[in-house]
C-alpha cells in the first residue's frame, strides 16, 4: 500500500501564527482516519490545507498525484447559502462537476446516478424541495449524496455529524463504511470518542501540535487526551519566530 | 380603440419603434444580470456601479461632445476601474465592499455632474442622468443589441460557476478554479449592461431595469431559471407599458418605464405567490403532513 497523502513537516496557520504545527506523517491509501482534538486544534485548518484553500506557512503536503477534483471536501455546513433558490436534485447533481464541467450535458446514465445517490442517502421524494426547506439532517444527507457523485479518491469530512441525530448519523456512517470498502481514503474531523472507537480504525489526535497518530485504541488514551486538552488555544501575540528543525 | 392605445403609437412613430427595440434589448440582458446581482446580495453594488460610470462618460463628453463612442468608452473604463478599485480596497483594508462602493459612488456622482456642467447645459445634464430613450439612433441601438447578445452568450458560458459560487463557494473552490474568472466576467457584464442602459435611461435609472424586475421575480418563483424568465418578461413588459404611458400622458419616458416596473414590484410585493404580503396575512390552512 502506498500513501494517499503525506504531510512533510507541515505548518499551516493564519497571520504567521501556526494552527497546525510541524505535522509529519502519511495517510495510507484506503485508510479511514478520524481527526480529533479540542476546538481550535487545527482540524479544519488541516483539511483546508489539503484541499489547497490555505497555503502552508512551511513544509508541504504531497498529494501523490491527486488532482483537485480527486479530493472531495465537506466543509462545516455554515458555508452554504441556504436561501438560494435551488432544489435538492440540482444541489446533488453538482457532484457531477468533474464529468460535466462547465458545459457538459447530463445524460440519462448520469441522471440515474443522481437518482441512485439521492436514494442511497434516504432522500427519495425530496428531489424538488428547495434547500431552504430542509432540516439540518436532510441538508447533510443532501451533501453526502453530492459527495457520492463526486466519486473521489480522497474524501475529507469536516465535523459531518454535528447537530445530527442518531438515525441520520447511522445512515451516513454506512455510506462512510461503503467508501472504506471501496478503498477510498477518508478523513473525518470528529468529537464523539465512542463513535470514533466504533467506526474509525485510525485516529490523528491534534492540538495544534500532533499529539498522537496511529491505531485508535492506542491514540485515544486518557493520558493523550489530557495532553491535548492542556495545549493552549490562544495565539501568543508576542511569540518569537519558530526555529524547530524538521 | 384597443388598437389605437396599444399598437398604433409604435406603427405611427419611428422614434417609438426605436425606443421599444432599445427597451426590449436592454430588458433581455439586464433581467438575468439583475437576478444574479440580487442572489449574490449585490443589489446596491449595481446601483453604485451605475453612478461610477458617470464621470467616465462625462469626460468622453467633455472631450468630444455627445459622441456615442467617446461616452461609451469613457463609461466602460470608469465602470471597470471602480469595480476593480472597490474590490481591491475591500480586500486590502478592513472596509467592507459595500462601504467602499458607497464612498466611490458618491464621489463619482459629484465628479460626473461637475464635469458635465463645466461644458454642457442643464439639458445635457438631464440627458446624462435620465437618458434619451426616445432619441436612440442606429448606432446606439446596435450597441445596445450587441451588449444584450454578448450578455446572454457569456452568461450561458459562466452559468454553472456563477450559480455554484452563490450557493456553495467552498465547494466550487474545491472542484474548480473557475469561480474567480467567472466573478470577474460577471462584473464586466454588469458594467457593459449599465453602459447600455445609460444611453437609454441615464445613470440614475439604468439600474432600474436591472434590479426591479429581479426583485419582482423573487416574489413569483422558487427556482433560479424561472426567476430569470420572469425577470426578463417583467423588464420587457415595463419597457412596453412605460413607453405607452409616456406617449399617452407625456410623462418623460425613462422614468415612466421605471415607474411601471415599480408598479409591478408593488403588486408582487402584495400578491406574490412566494412570500407576498397578502399570502402571509391570509395563509391557507396547513396540510396534514
Amino acid at each position: 500500500m502506498s500513501a494517499a497523502l503525506r504531510f512533510e513537516d507541515l505548518t499551516l496557520g493564519y497571520d504567521r501564527h501556526p494552527a497546525v504545527h510541524h505535522l509529519d506523517g502519511a495517510v495510507e491509501r484506503g485508510a479511514l482516519v478520524a481527526v480529533c482534538g479540542p476546538n481550535g486544534a487545527g482540524k479544519s485548518t488541516l483539511f483546508k490545507g489539503v484541499v489547497g484553500l490555505l497555503a502552508p506557512l512551511s513544509g508541504g503536503i504531497d498529494l501523490n498525484g491527486c488532482r483537485i477534483h480527486d479530493i472531495a471536501y465537506l466543509p462545516q455546513i455554515a458555508d452554504i447559502d441556504r436561501s438560494f433558490p435551488i432544489n435538492v436534485y440540482d444541489m446533488v447533481a453538482m457532484g457531477l462537476w468533474r464529468r460535466a464541467g462547465l458545459f457538459g450535458g447530463i445524460r440519462a446514465r448520469q441522471r440515474d446516478q443522481v437518482e441512485q445517490a439521492i436514494t442511497a442517502v434516504g432522500l427519495r421524494g425530496f428531489e424538488d424541495r428547495a434547500i431552504s426547506s430542509l432540516s439540518g439532517g436532510q441538508m447533510q444527507r443532501t451533501l453526502f449524496a453530492r459527495l457520492l457523485l463526486q466519486d473521489a479518491r480522497v474524501i475529507l469530512l469536516d465535523e459531518p455529524f454535528n447537530a445530527i441525530d442518531a438515525k441520520t448519523t447511522a445512515d451516513l456512517l454506512e455510506i462512510v463504511a461503503r467508501w472504506h470498502a471501496e478503498q477510498r481514503t477518508v478523513m473525518a474531523a470528529l468529537h464523539d470518542f465512542d463513535l470514533i472507537r466504533a467506526h474509525f480504525p485510525e485516529t490523528l489526535l491534534l492540538a495544534r501540535e500532533p499529539v498522537a497518530w496511529g491505531r485508535t485504541a492506542e491514540v485515544l488514551t486518557a493520558e493523550n487526551l489530557m495532553k491535548a486538552r492542556r495545549m493552549c488555544e490562544a495565539f501568543d501575540s508576542s511569540a518569537a519566530a519558530c526555529n524547530q528543525a524538521a | 380603440m384597443l388598437y389605437d392605445t396599444f399598437i398604433a403609437p409604435f406603427l405611427d412613430f419611428e422614434f417609438m419603434r426605436r425606443a421599444l427595440v432599445g427597451a426590449l434589448a436592454l430588458a433581455l440582458g439586464a433581467g438575468p444580470i439583475g437576478v444574479f446581482l440580487m442572489l449574490r446580495r449585490m443589489s446596491l453594488v449595481g446601483d453604485a456601479m451605475a453612478h461610477a460610470i458617470l464621470p467616465g462618460a462625462a469626460i468622453g463628453f467633455l472631450l468630444s461632445g455627445l459622441s456615442l463612442f467617446a461616452m461609451t468608452a469613457g463609461g466602460l473604463v470608469a465602470g471597470f476601474v471602480i469595480a476593480l478599485a472597490a474590490g481591491l480596497v475591500a480586500r486590502a483594508t478592513e472596509l467592507k465592499e459595500d462601504a467602499s462602493l458607497a464612498a466611490f459612488f458618491l464621489i463619482s456622482l459629484a465628479l460626473g455632474v461637475t464635469i458635465v456642467s463645466m461644458r454642457g447645459s442643464n439639458i445635457d445634464l438631464l440627458h446624462f442622468l435620465f437618458g434619451t430613450v426616445l432619441a436612440l439612433d442606429d448606432q446606439t441601438l446596435i450597441l445596445i443589441a450587441t451588449i444584450a447578445s454578448i450578455t446572454l452568450a457569456a452568461l450561458a458560458l459562466i452559468y454553472r460557476p456563477l450559480v455554484l459560487e452563490c450557493v456553495d463557494p467552498g465547494y466550487l473552490r474545491s472542484v474548480s478554479r473557475a469561480g474567480g474568472p467567472a466573478h470577474i466576467a460577471f462584473l464586466a457584464l454588469v458594467v457593459i449592461n449599465l453602459v447600455g442602459g445609460f444611453h437609454a435611461l441615464g445613470t440614475l435609472l439604468a439600474v432600474g431595469l436591472m434590479m426591479l424586475p429581479a426583485v419582482v421575480a423573487r416574489f413569483w418563483a422558487r427556482d433560479i431559471s424561472a426567476m430569470i424568465v420572469i425577470a426578463t418578461l417583467s423588464g420587457v413588459a415595463s419597457g412596453y407599458a412605460g413607453l405607452l404611458l409616456s406617449f399617452h400622458t407625456s410623462v418623460p419616458s425613462g422614468p415612466a418605464i421605471i415607474l411601471v416596473a415599480g408598479v409591478l414590484y408593488a403588486v408582487s410585493l402584495l400578491f406574490g405567490r412566494v412570500g407576498g404580503l397578502v399570502h402571509q396575512a391570509f395563509p391557507r390552512r396547513h396540510l396534514e403532513a
